[in-house]
């Protein structure tokens, strides 16, 4: 078996997903696991449904499943003090901030040629530059065609919600099943800190008045969504000082509005972004902030710890963007669309997973069973599919896992500059990736050169690769195992 | 009496266009123009200038 054949990798094709298929890790199908499927417990069906391929608002699917946005609706109707539409600055990444702005013909376009070359794709989003509910024609446009095209893709968008509430009707007869607002406050005190201005019925309002307006409209929006079903995530951007303590309020507010899943995402202001936080001076959260106040929220909506703050134009799988390999002039005038890769996909995708479902559970069960007192911060280099498939010079995230008596819990990720370019490693990246695995006890990796190993070991980090393609928790169950002396092993054999 | 686009601050983003009450916005070629034979000063139609009130860069909407 090689190990391209079972990686369910972004290179997939049609031809190779039968080999991947039959390779994939057939033997390991117990009878016990046949036709399992990967459904929480506490979710019910239909919404289980719902977010079952889409790897946004499911941690699950976030390993096999890949979504696009496309940017065709620049124009906004309020300001954020997080973000400047004047400039996009060729290093950076962050959302709101896009290149090449579509028509929604162009639109359809990269779509289709997407979904041909990028088989994991089930997402289409718009989301940003500006609100997708604003320049409803062109969103309303965009989504009529792609719906028409590939019925079975799900449709997306994010909004800052003043313009939601009047289609809410219209998102609901196009079948938009998901929608994201950004919601940074319920006390308009702290909105006038975070919104300069709002343009509504015609005119600009400012101060306390723009953010009540703007609150009401997000409320609103909000119910007339969980009223009709449609799932909605809150996102926040957390700005110390501003709205830090805050959002503890916000969570109870769009917890009880019926919000289904609510993402807390750090600032980002760096001074050469332009933004009015950014020229202030205002910080951006730790990462241990983060997670602390992460950690109080849980009690509340349920959080998302795999929100990657992609680009709105970004293509692929959550952690990786593909981007700049479907901007329009690598896209042929006329395309169509091919359903043979994606169907293809997701028929491995299918029996895959209930397979890593299985291993899973069997592997959380050995790690609870295993005593009270281990705990280990591992580090996973990964290109999809769930498995340990990625090598550690070639990652640019690692995800993170936690694994202690209570089980193997996904906690977040952290990004990396990528180590090895064209065979040779630069030490100063090196440092830096050690900098960004603080507190890492043991990466977790397809692959890892005796160099980078040794500098690791010498940060009291440990690498190891012998767990190539294994599946990410099956792998740590079997470290913490010999970590923690027990042999878990036996009894499963 | 007409408003102008200074196309060096502008963002493209086209929130003018649609808001403009006499459409009188219009994209050519890399740029927004106003055509000052069409632009009311949104006279009579609402109390501010649209294109002024929703663009997001300051100064970039301005008496011709
Ligand atoms: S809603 Fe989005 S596009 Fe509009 S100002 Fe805020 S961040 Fe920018
Ligand atoms: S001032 Fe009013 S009428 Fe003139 S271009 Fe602007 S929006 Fe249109
Ligand atoms: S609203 Fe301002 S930035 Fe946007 S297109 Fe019009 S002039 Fe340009």
């Amino acid at each position: 078996m090689t190990a391209s054949m079972i990686s369910l990798d972004s290179s997939a094709s049609a031809k190779t997903s039968d080999n991947r298929l039959t390779n994939a890790k057939s033997d390991s199908c117990k009878s016990s696991s046949c036709g399992s499927t990967a459904k929480p417990d506490d979710m019910d069906p239909a919404t289980w449904e719902k977010i079952k391929d889409h790897p946004c608002y499911s941690e699950e699917a976030h390993h096999y499943f890949a979504r696009m946005h496309v940017a065709v609706a620049p124009a906004c109707n309020i300001q954020c003090n997080y973000c400047n539409r004047k400039y996009d600055c060729a290093n950076e990444s962050r959302p709101g901030v896009v290149s090449e702005k579509l028509t929604p013909e162009q639109a359809l376009r990269k779509v289709i040629s997407v979904a041909n070359e990028v088989p994991q794709l089930s997402v289409v989003g718009i989301a940003g530059p500006g609100d997708a509910c604003y320049d409803w024609r062109r969103t309303k446009a965009t989504f009529e065609k792609v719906a028409a095209e590939i019925p079975d893709v799900k449709l997306c968008i994010s909004t800052n919600g003043l313009a939601l509430p009047d289609h809410v009707d219209e998102l609901a007869r196009m079948n938009v099943d998901h929608v994201t607002i950004t919601i940074n406050m319920v006390d308009p005190q702290i909105g006038a800190k975070i919104y300069p201005w709002v343009f509504y019925n015609h005119r600009r309002y400012t101060g306390i008045e723009a953010a009540e307006i703007l609150h009401k409209r997000q409320m609103l929006g909000l119910e007339m969504l969980a009223a009709r079903g449609i799932l909605v995530k809150v996102n926040s951007v957390m700005i110390p000082g501003v709205n830090d303590e805050h959002l503890i309020e916000v969570n109870r507010w769009v917890k009880e509005r019926g919000a289904f899943l609510h993402n807390v995402m750090p600032l980002i202001s760096d001074p050469a972004h332009g933004t009015y936080y950014g020229l202030t001076g205002q910080r951006a959260p730790r990462a241990i902030e983060l997670k602390a106040l992460q950690g109080r929220l849980e009690k509340g909506a349920k959080l998302m710890r795999h929100c990657r703050q992609c680009r709105a134009d970004a293509v692929g799988l959550l952690g990786e963007d593909r981007g700049k390999e479907f901007t329009l002039d690598h896209i042929p005038d006329a395309v169509s669309y091919d359903e043979r890769n994606r169907e293809a996909y997701r028929e491995v995708v299918a029996r895959e997973r209930g397979n890593h479902a299985a291993a899973k559970s069997e592997a959380i069960e050995m790690v609870k069973a295993a005593g009270p007192d281990g705990s280990l911060h591992v580090a996973v280099a990964t290109k999809g599919g769930g498995r340990i498939n990625e090598h550690f010079g070639h990652a640019k995230e690692f995800q993170i896992y936690e694994a202690s008596p209570r089980g193997i819990a996904f906690v977040g990720h952290r990004k990396v500059e990528q180590y090895c370019r064209g065979g040779w490693g630069d030490d100063a990246t090196l440092d830096g990736v050690i900098v960004a695995l603080e507190g890492i006890d043991i990466v977790l990796c397809a692959k890892i050169g005796d160099c980078p190993k040794k500098r690791l070991a010498d940060a009291g980090i440990r690498a190891v690769d012998s767990y190539t393609y294994e599946y990410i928790e099956t792998a740590i169950s079997m470290v913490y195992a010999t970590e923690f002396g027990v042999d878990l092993l036996t009894g499963t054999a | 009496m007409a408003f102008k686009i200074i196309a060096s601050q502008c963002t493209q983003c086209g929130a003018c266009e649609f808001e403009c009450p006499s459409g009188a916005i219009e994209l050519k070629g890399e740029n927004y123009v106003i055509d000052p034979k069409k632009c009311t000063e949104c006279e009579g139609a609402f109390e501010t200038q649209q294109c002024a009130s929703v663009c997001p860069v300051p100064k970039t909407c301005v008496p011709a």
